[in-house]
Parts: C-alpha cells; structure tokens; sequence
C-alpha cells in the first residue's frame, strides 16, 4: 500500500486518532491499514451507530469515519448525535451511496466531507488534511522510514 | 435492462478498482430459474421505487483474491475475511448503482450486506428482470445474481415510501 507523509497534530506532534464506524469489518480494516499509511492510530472502532456514539464519548478522536447505511442507527443519525455533545467532532462520511440527498444530509448535520466508497487513499489523505485544517503538520520522513518532525 | 445497466457499470467499474486489473462481462443469461449458490455470496436488499436484491458469488478462491487485494495483505480462502469482502464488494456495487439510479430520479432504501446461504433466490417473473451475469476477473469468475421490479405507488404507500 502507498505511503504518504505522516500527519502529526500540531499541537502535540502526536499521530492523528481517528474512530472508524462500519458495520463490515472489512471495511473497518482496510480504512485502518490506510490510517497507518497516513502516520495515524486507530483509536476506536464501531459497527453502528450506536456504538460510535458511546464509543467516541470513550476514545475522544481527532477524527471520525463514518458509514452511513448500518444497522442499529444509520451513520448520519449518529453523526448528528454526537455533534449535539460534541460541537467540534470532526466527522467524514465514507459511503458507496453518494448520491447527492445523502451527501447534503450529512452536511447539514454538520459531517465536514464526504468520500465515496471505494476508498481511493489518495484522496481520503486530502481530505483528512483538509478536514484537520490548522490543527495538523505533515512531517518530513527520516531516511530509515521514520517521521522526524512536523512541518505545516 | 435500463434498471439493470447501472448494476453492470457499478461492478465492473468497483472489480476494476478494487482488484486493479481488467475485467470483462462474461455470461449474460436471463435468470428463469431460481439461483443456485456455488461459492461465497453476498445478498442486498433495496426498497423504494424499485425493489429487488443482488447478489455477488464468487468461489473462495477468488474471494480471498479480491480480499488480499483490498487489504493490500495475504487473506486464505478459508478466513472470514473473504468473506467480509464479498459483502463489502457487494456493498459498494449496489451503493454506486444506487447513486446513480438515485441521480435518475429513482428513490431507494438501501439494507445492509447479508452473507446469502440459500441456494435459491428469486427467478424472473411477468414484473421482475431477473439477470445472472458474470465478470471474468485477473483474481477468477465474479458472478451477480440480481432480480429487481418497479413497485406500484400503493405499495411505496404501504410502507410510507
């Protein structure tokens, strides 16, 4: 899998921590593995709605992966949950159904992005950049593979 | 056909990305009678304008393909994971074609994945195309199953779609 510049939070230099919330663990999976190219942890998963909710009021992420169709609670309801106790939750939608009804709903829910499955890694890199703003550096990679330092 | 078009586009275009290779359209038959299961299938229901299921088989061996080339890591055929990516194959299919049906004007409710262990499933009938096909993959033979229908408008109000 490609790598890319690690993304560190600015304000500690630590890796970014995401929760991952899909009801396949497949896809849990492989969202993970692409989480490690970028530098960041998993911090928490969760197949449902739900779960994301007490599972994000436990792990406190930088960063939040959500799919929408789900058993339990759909991803745009918990979205919305969770932004009611949490403002500043930064939620990206990751769905194979983009069409343009469910994008907008999610971000009047106040989801930041929404990325359509299958997941390029490329483009949810960009987007994870874009959605942690101010609040993340790229660091420079060391020559034995090790990020070294974090630059904006 | 033109329900069933955007299903064919969706996975040949989500095979083509996910196993990074070439996939072509193999068979094409109209399903007359009911499905008969041969390897590792997945099953979504969707409901709304249309309502129908598909259904994604594939043997085990290209199972753990698709799975090893989704996960960027070895997966055997006998690991759950395989099967997980059938269903998560099946997923992004019908979430595309969804997309773009929806696009079209056309409204759907959208069931999560289930691992389908009949060997049956719906045949065509005078108000349901039902279509086996199958794509020829570098990782083997994907074959989907989909049976689908126009619902009438008092069976959308049946269920306050």
């Amino acid at each position: 899998m490609e790598q890319f510049a690690p993304l560190r939070r600015k304000k500690d230099g630590q890796p970014v921590r995401y929760l991952v919330v899909d009801d396949s663990v497949f896809a849990r999976k492989n969202l993970g593995k692409m989480i490690e190219t970028f530098g960041g942890e998993v911090a928490g998963e969760a197949p449902d709605g739900l779960a994301a909710i007490t599972e994000y009021g436990r792990v406190l992420p930088d960063m939040v992966l959500m799919d929408i169709t789900m058993p339990q609670m759909e991803g745009i309801e918990a979205a919305e949950k969770i932004l009611q106790k949490h403002s500043d939750a930064r939620i990206v939608m990751v769905s194979s159904v983009g069409y343009q009804e469910n994008i907008v709903a999610a971000l009047q829910r106040g989801a930041r992005h929404f990325v359509q499955k299958p997941v390029k890694a490329d483009v949810l890199y960009e987007v994870v950049k874009y959605v942690m703003g101010d609040d993340v550096a790229v660091a420079a990679i060391a020559p034995d593979g090790i990020a070294d330092g974090a630059h904006a | 056909m033109e329900l069933i078009q955007p299903f064919i586009n969706a996975a040949d275009a989500v095979l083509g990305q996910s196993l990074r290779c070439r996939t072509s359209v193999g068979e094409v038959l109209m399903a007359e009678d009911t499905y008969q299961r041969s390897g590792i299938a997945a099953q979504i229901g969707f409901t709304g304008d249309i309502e129908g299921r598909i259904i994604f088989d594939l043997a085990p061996a290209t199972a753990a393909y698709l799975a090893s080339a989704l996960a960027g890591t070895e997966i055997s055929a006998g690991d759950d994971m395989a099967k997980e990516a059938v269903l998560e194959l099946a997923n992004q299919v019908i979430g595309n074609a969804v997309t773009t049906l929806n696009n079209q004007g056309f409204r759907f409710k959208v069931l999560p994945p289930e691992v389908h262990l009949s060997t049956q499933g719906l045949s065509a009938s005078h108000d349901t195309e039902a279509l086996l096909m199958s794509f020829d993959t570098c990782g083997g033979t994907v074959f989907m199953n989909i049976a689908m229908r126009y619902t009438s408008q008092d069976e959308r109000a049946a269920v306050g779609a």
